[in-house]
């Protein structure tokens, strides 16, 4: 039982990053399911889209690495 | 994610984030800017792997092409394709600076997954580098080619008059956290990808789980497969509609 209490906030902390992850997951299935949807009502316009699908995927992704690189902050770094 | 763990009597100890230390090639001594790394190793080779490619590729010239002219060929064509598709016909200027980006964070990102090599596309002082300098090239290139009318990609003149002040500000940030997202979002990608990779190793070491543990680092390499083309993809295409704005401001 060492550490103090700044410690514990930090592991509290990065948990709670963690959750940011699991929101993005959320975020990229939406993207990719409205796409899915999308393309299967009309299949010929799909193929001119993965362009944007896969910009609207990085962005949603980037949020969720965000709060893994804040969970890796309060771990290694502060 | 990556939990450093130090359980000495158990023998389970993860270093997820080891892999990614910078140690000089020779001797170890302090790490200046000219001190040859294992960084600079793999920057090189793939710089090296690439310019192979391109080199052994076009030197047939041949009509029926050899695997590695089609190959070169296909990433050509597929980047050339993406420059005219997204950025716009007179953005193929840009299209040598695309091709080398795209070419450079492709193979670091493939060359990072070999085993015992070492990911330079994880440290953010690499993607940093690489989103800096496309930041800066856009911008550079807004100003020279619209002048002061670049600025119209901060005032959406499409919105009510009383939102333009507020859009005007939102704008103006989403512009200059392009860099930092362009950067951390490989960067995050590929080191989270490797440091899963290691911590599904950490629980190799028990014997009643480590079937378990291959089979799961075998999947997550087949995914980091698929990542590392997917991003590589990503920051080039993104690198195309900063162009296209660039270019084309206004909305």
């Amino acid at each position: 039982m060492e550490g103090d209490i700044a410690q514990l906030g930090q592991f509290i902390g990065a948990g709670l990053a963690g959750i940011g992850s699991g929101a993005a997951a959320i975020g990229v299935g939406h993207v990719g399911g409205n796409y899915l949807a999308g393309a299967l009502r009309n299949p010929s316009a799909a193929a001119s889209q993965t362009a944007t699908l896969f910009i609207g995927i990085a962005f949603a992704e980037a949020l969720g690495i965000f709060s893994f690189l804040v969970a890796l902050l309060l771990m290694f770094a502060v | 994610m990556a939990t450093e763990a130090h359980e000495e009597g158990t023998g389970l100890v993860f270093h997820p984030l080891d892999q990614f230390i910078v140690k000089p090639l020779f001797g170890d001594g302090p790490i200046h800017w000219y001190t040859i790394t294992n960084a600079t190793l793999w920057m090189a080779l793939s710089v090296v792997a690439i310019v192979a490619l391109f080199v052994l590729g076009s030197r047939g010239r041949a009509i029926i092409p050899t695997r590695t002219q089609s190959i070169g060929e296909l990433i050509y064509g597929f980047t050339y394709k993406m420059v005219e598709d997204v950025a716009g016909k007179d953005a193929i200027k840009f299209f040598p600076y695309v091709l080398t980006l795209f070419m450079f964070v492709l193979f670091s990102n493939y060359l990072g997954l070999l085993p015992m090599s070492f990911a330079t596309t994880s440290h953010i002082a690499v993607t940093a580098v690489l989103a800096m300098a496309v930041f800066l090239t856009v911008t550079i290139v807004g100003f020279v080619k619209n002048g002061s009318k670049f600025l119209g990609l901060f005032w959406v003149s499409s919105a009510p008059l009383a939102l333009r002040p507020i859009l005007a500000v939102i704008e103006l940030i989403s512009y200059f956290v392009r860099p930092v997202s362009h950067s951390i979002r490989l960067g995050g990608n590929i080191m989270a990808g490797h440091a899963v990779m290691k911590v599904f190793a950490g629980f190799a070491a028990v014997a009643v789980i480590s079937p378990v543990s291959v089979g799961a680092i075998s999947a997550i390499y087949g995914l980091e497969m698929l990542v590392a083309g997917v991003q590589a993809y990503v920051f080039t295409i993104l690198t195309c509609v900063y162009l296209k704005d660039a270019l084309h401001p206004g909305h």
